[in-house]
């Protein structure tokens, strides 16, 4: 398969902590890839890296490479507006903005200059139905966001960053706070968006990974350990600290 | 599958004791919040009821939209409560895209290193400073360096002076309270920093900044010093007087004026009334600027 996200000897400092070691990971188009590892070691800044939310953590620098469809994010042609339309991000806590549940999923599309009810309406009806939520909100999209439950609301931030027609999602621990029954459906969503978009997902629940994900990268202390076929990686770890990690003897 | 009965079913199962001392503690706790809050409403109903009960009843829009009268009894504060809202509305037209833009930048913008720290100190203090002090700044400013004498508009700058700092903390405190994590969705979705702000940040701290401003125009509406000393006492007898260099007594002053220094015979009578407009209108700006917050929470919030 052709990679489609390169990571090439990535390092990223937090002033003077080395928070990531010499990265080097290739993702491939239209598929889920895992990130699991325990807590700490750096699998949310490594996402971050990715839609370069580092950006704005004052004291982070980032050595290194990362091209998307062959072209390096961190060059100066590339801005970060753009760069992050193309990519969604779902974050650990589900993080609707206190708006109606149209105005959420509407808002993306908006800053990117989409005017026009008729499109508007097409885009929230379409992101909505893409994470399965649209037949338990169709009834009244005015309502406001916050008065759905967790697992609606990260739903909907899944739709929200879906209405940006993005070519890659970005899910950062993103059932961690959620109900098994709600974690069970957004597994079932990543399954299917996974025909139309790259999936990068964080998650130190190996069981999800070995569910979900076609690839998997073991991660520890900011470091690249094992990257193999899910399968693979579960059966048979070459490393043995993967082995003690998916084993649960630490994490 | 009978279960045997225990033969003491009372001593089978036991909560353990009552914490007595406890328990105790929070019942007196409780009684005494309870106690408080009873005592201080009370209060508040006791004092609006004494400061309405001789006005109110006597209101007419006679005396709301009437002139004053110097000498004869039955003058109204026609001029004085249209220079109340002229001043008000002039000073938080100049005050509240300033103190926002300010907060914005202090909140979002500014570096963060020592001269911000200065600055933050001096906008702390200067929104403790007394109010008369913006009283003497503003007669240096406009009677003396502009020469414009006693006018509306050199009260409502310096009531704008006065307000800014207040409106500045606020902006800035409210829009650092907007929670990270709806910054970050913003960011995320690929809107700029001015989008963020825009359609974000301002929206979720719009609560706070309310609030900011309810307080100053409450305060800007109430204050006598600084219009005593930048508008003077009077106005200019006329209804409708938009002129920004009129003299500008505001309702406020009229009444310390009817109070202390009229020789009309009614001054008490329209020192009372004037209170109960006072406190009336002051309980209506409150409520103007708070019906779209509420109305905007019904909509927004769970
Ligand atoms: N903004 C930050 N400033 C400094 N250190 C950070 C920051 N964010 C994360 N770190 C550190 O970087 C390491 C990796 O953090 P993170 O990427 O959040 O780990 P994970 O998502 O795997 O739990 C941790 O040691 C954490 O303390
Ligand atoms: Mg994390």
């Amino acid at each position: 398969m052709q990679p489609f996200i390169e990571m090439n000897k990535l390092n990223l400092y937090y002033g003077e902590f080395h928070a990531l070691k010499d990265v080097s990971v290739q993702i491939p188009e239209r598929a889920i890839t895992a990130f699991i590892g325990p807590s700490g070691c750096g699998k949310s800044t490594l996402l971050r890296t990715l839609n370069r939310m580092n950006d704005r953590i004052p004291g982070a620098r980032v050595e290194g490479r990362v091209a998307i469809g062959g072209i390096d994010i961190y060059s100066g042609e590339v801005h970060v507006e753009s760069l992050r339309k193309k990519i969604g991000m779902v974050f650990q806590q589900p993080n609707p903005f206190p708006k109606s549940i149209y105005d959420n999923v509407a808002f993306g599309p908006k800053q990117h200059g989409i005017r026009g009810k008729k499109k508007l309406d097409e885009l929230v009806e379409q992101s909505l139905r893409s994470a399965v939520l649209w037949d338990e909100v169709k009834d009244d999209l005015r309502r406001p966001a916050l008065s759905l439950s967790g697992g609606q609301q990260q739903r909907l931030c899944i739709a929200r960053a879906l209405a940006v027609e993005p070519d890659i999602l970005l899910m950062d621990e993103a059932t961690s706070a959620l109900d098994p029954i709600s974690t069970f459906k957004i597994e079932e969503l990543t399954h299917e968006l996974k025909d139309r978009y790259t999936i990068v997902m964080v998650t130190h629940n190996m069981q999800q990974a070995a569910r979900v994900s076609q690839q998997t990268v073991f991660f520890l202390n900011g470091e690249v350990i094992e990257h193999d076929a899910t399968r693979q990686l579960f059966a048979n770890p070459v490393d043995s600290r993967t082995q003690d990690y998916i084993s649960g003897r630490f994490g | 599958m009978s279960v045997k009965k225990p033969a003491h079913p009372t001593l089978a199962y036991s909560f353990g004791k009552r914490r007595g001392a406890s328990v105790l503690l929070d019942r007196l706790f409780t009684g005494l919040v309870w106690g408080t809050g009873i005592i201080v409403i009370l209060f508040i109903v006791g004092l609006l009821f004494l400061l309405l009960e001789k006005g109110l009843p006597q209101l007419s829009w006679n005396f709301l939209y009437g002139l004053p009268s110097e000498i004869e009894e039955g003058g109204g504060i026609g001029p004085a409560l249209f220079n109340s809202f002229y001043v008000l509305i002039i000073s938080l037209i100049v005050s509240i895209p300033i103190g926002i833009a300010a907060g914005i930048y202090l909140a979002e913008f500014a570096p963060n290193n020592k001269l911000i720290e200065v600055v933050r100190i001096c906008v702390e203090g200067l929104s403790s400073v007394p109010s008369i002090i913006f009283g003497l700044f503003g007669i240096a400013l406009f009677v003396e360096f502009f020469e414009i004498g006693l006018t509306i508009l050199g009260a409502a700058i310096s009531l704008a002076f006065l307000n800014l700092p207040v409106l500045t903390r606020v902006t800035e405190e409210s829009i650092r309270a907007v929670p990270v994590e709806l910054r970050n969705a913003s960011f995320a979705l690929g809107s700029t920093h001015l989008q963020t702000i825009r359609r974000v940040l301002l929206p979720v701290a719009m609560n706070g900044i309310m609030t900011g401003i309810c307080l100053t125009a409450g305060r800007a509406f109430g204050e006598s010093a600084v219009i005593i000393l930048t508008a003077g006492v009077s106005t200019s007898g006329e209804m409708w007087d938009f002129n920004l260099l009129s003299p500008g007594g505001t309702l406020a002053v009229h009444l310390w004026y009817v109070q202390s220094e009229a020789i009309v015979p009614d001054a008490q009578e329209i020192a009372q009334k004037t209170t109960a407009v006072l406190i009336i209108v002051a309980l209506l700006i409150n409520i103007v600027f708070r019906v779209p917050l509420w109305l905007n929470e019904r909509k927004n919030k769970a």
